[in-house]
């Protein structure tokens, strides 16, 4: 077996005195699609974040293709080359037209020429099904066309790895299924895939794992059927409950543990 | 309900709320056109219009007022404004730097120089900096002069605009070029500067009229013929003739060039606006 694409060993992140990651070990192979869930607040944004060191770690190790990514002296902009990321809310450069969000950064960064970069741009615009949009600005697009263009951009890059946070919760439901449609033929393509989400339908079919978190550690990690069909933990249990009837949920007596890392 | 059968109905006694409406705004008028009369009557029309607007005189200004002074006056405020545009930039990222003395130079420059009239640093530019130096000569003689001591003023402001600007563009939008690969220089000159500029054009602008009119400070650096700008040209016009008639016609040549600057501002103001809904 070839090493792991994402390896996470011991990490540890705190805000503070607010300590949100207490600990997370995650093997990721090459190919894989693996699905974070939990509660809000529970630090899956901060570990997404952590693995191309949007956040630095307070302590452990995160390596990415086999670099070591927490390293002081690794050349970081090198690194985040070969991880791309989506966000929630897109994150496009406003005053850049489609096809610049896509040109730009690979004219910059890679330093490829004119011609390439348009290309590679044309290929992936095509890809997310918006090879029409190319010329328009990113304010005249709808949240799934932005999201799907965000993507686009990351793929223009060439990444190995492909993170999501929270990838289709800004937008209405019914722009929903284009952008996870995009994200199935990647998963069908090979990417390794780190994919937080509320999806669980998404999480169901296209997952080979998925990851529970609560509190800041991992609670549960399995096979989807496993993690959300027929959990083994109480904390999981309660979050599917939840998440997949809400309407049935009680009123919730708010913990102290609680107070303090909600919002996110 | 026993007040149905009054509510629609005026009032008796007192004023109705429109009627009071209407009085208030008569009184406003009345004012203001006894004002206008007042002044009308009190001016002396005859010797207003024999200091101020003597045709002969205005029309010997022609062409000399356009094409040295204007022209001057505009070349002063442009080379200032790129000096102060480019030390403003420079003491704006110092003043967000992650180095403690960048940040603590940054922000006593700018203390300094938002303090100061804007005289005084036109006499420390064109009296102390030769005496402190002898032997350097600012390069560009009266203009080198004019564009350092109108940068020095304006940096400071611009300064403080910039940073407004570079940090009212969202935090994603760095967080999405760094996980680009973008180095932080590189993300700051091709993502977030750009986006900076969109949202302080106006403010800048305003600046630019403000040098504009700080310009005429130049009269302060002694001048030579050739390097009058507006306001020393109409003065010096002023005393020759002893009328004060291309006074009148230099302020008119400034409001030329503020006025639509101040429209196209308020232009971009609304437009910002409108983009914001
Ligand atoms: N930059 C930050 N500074 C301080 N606290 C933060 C920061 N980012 C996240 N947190 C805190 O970390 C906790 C976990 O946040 P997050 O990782 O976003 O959770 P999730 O994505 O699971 O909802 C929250 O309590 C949040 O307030
Ligand atoms: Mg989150």
């Amino acid at each position: 077996m070839s090493r792991p694409e994402i390896e996470v060993r011991g990490l540890h992140k705190s805000f503070g005195d607010n300590e949100v990651l207490r600990g997370i070990d995650l093997e990721i192979r090459q190919g894989e699609v693996v699905c974070v869930i939990g509660p809000s607040g529970s630090g899956k944004s901060t570990l997404l974040r952590c693995v191309n060191l949007l956040e630095e770690p307070t302590k452990g190790q995160v390596f990415v293709g086999g670099t070591e990514v927490t390293d002081p002296d690794v050349d970081i902009d090198a690194v985040r080359r070969r991880i791309g990321m989506v966000f929630q809310q897109f994150n496009l450069f406003p005053h850049l037209s489609v096809t610049e969000n896509l040109t730009l950064p690979q004219r910059r960064v890679l330093r490829r020429d004119k011609a390439t970069a348009a290309r590679t741009a044309a290929e992936n615009l095509a890809r997310v099904g918006l090879a029409e949009k190319a010329d328009a600005y990113p304010a005249s697009l709808s949240g799934g066309q932005q999201q799907r263009v965000a993507i686009a951009r990351a793929l223009a890059m060439g990444p190995e790895v492909m993170l999501f946070d929270e990838p289709t919760s800004a937008l209405d439901p019914e722009l929903v299924g284009d952008v996870l449609a995009v994200m199935r033929m990647l998963a069908r393509e090979g990417m390794t895939m780190m994919v937080v989400t509320h999806e669980m339908t998404f999480a169901r079919e296209v997952a080979d794992r998925v990851v529970f978190m609560d509190g800041g550690v991992i609670v549960e990690d399995g096979s989807p059927d496993q993690v959300i069909g027929a959990p083994r933990h109480e904390r999981t249990r309660h979050f599917l409950s939840r998440l997949l009837d809400p309407a049935m949920a009680d009123v919730e007596e708010e913990t102290s543990d609680q107070v303090g890392k909600s919002e996110a | 309900m026993t007040d149905t059968d009054t509510p629609l109905q005026p009032k008796k006694k007192g004023l109705t709320r429109r009627q009071k409406r209407t009085l208030s705004r008569g009184v406003q008028y009345a004012v203001f056109a006894a004002a206008v009369i007042a002044f009308a009557a009190t001016a002396d029309w005859g010797r207003l219009q024999n200091q101020f607007a003597q045709a002969d005189i205005a029309k010997q200004m022609f062409p000399d007022v356009i094409t040295l002074a204007l022209k001057n006056t505009v070349l002063y405020t442009l080379s200032g404004f790129v000096v102060g545009l480019v030390l403003g930039m420079v003491i704006a990222l110092m003043r967000l730097s992650s180095v403690g003395p960048y940040r603590w130079l940054a922000g006593v420059y700018i203390e300094i120089f938002r303090g100061l009239p804007a005289l005084l640093i036109f006499i420390f530019v064109g009296v102390a900096v030769p005496l402190a130096f002898p032997g350097t000569e600012i390069p560009g003689g009266t203009y080198g002069k004019v564009a350092l001591a109108l940068g020095l003023v304006s940096a400071a402001y611009m300064a403080e605009t910039i940073r407004a600007g570079i940090q009212a563009v969202p935090k994603g939008q760095m967080e999405a070029a760094r996980s680009l690969g973008f180095s932080p220089a590189k993300a700051m000159i091709s993502i977030i500067i750009p986006q900076a500029f969109r949202i302080i054009l106006p403010p800048l602008t305003n600046e630019l009229v403000l040098l504009f009119k700080d310009s005429s400070l130049v009269l302060f650096l002694g001048v030579t013929l050739e390097e009058r700008e507006l306001s020393k040209f109409g003065r010096d016009l002023a005393s020759t003739t002893a009328n004060s008639t291309p006074i009148l016609v230099a302020g008119l040549c400034y409001l030329l060039v503020t006025i639509p600057l101040s429209f196209v501002v308020r232009r971009m103001e609304t437009k910002a606006q409108e983009a914001i809904r």
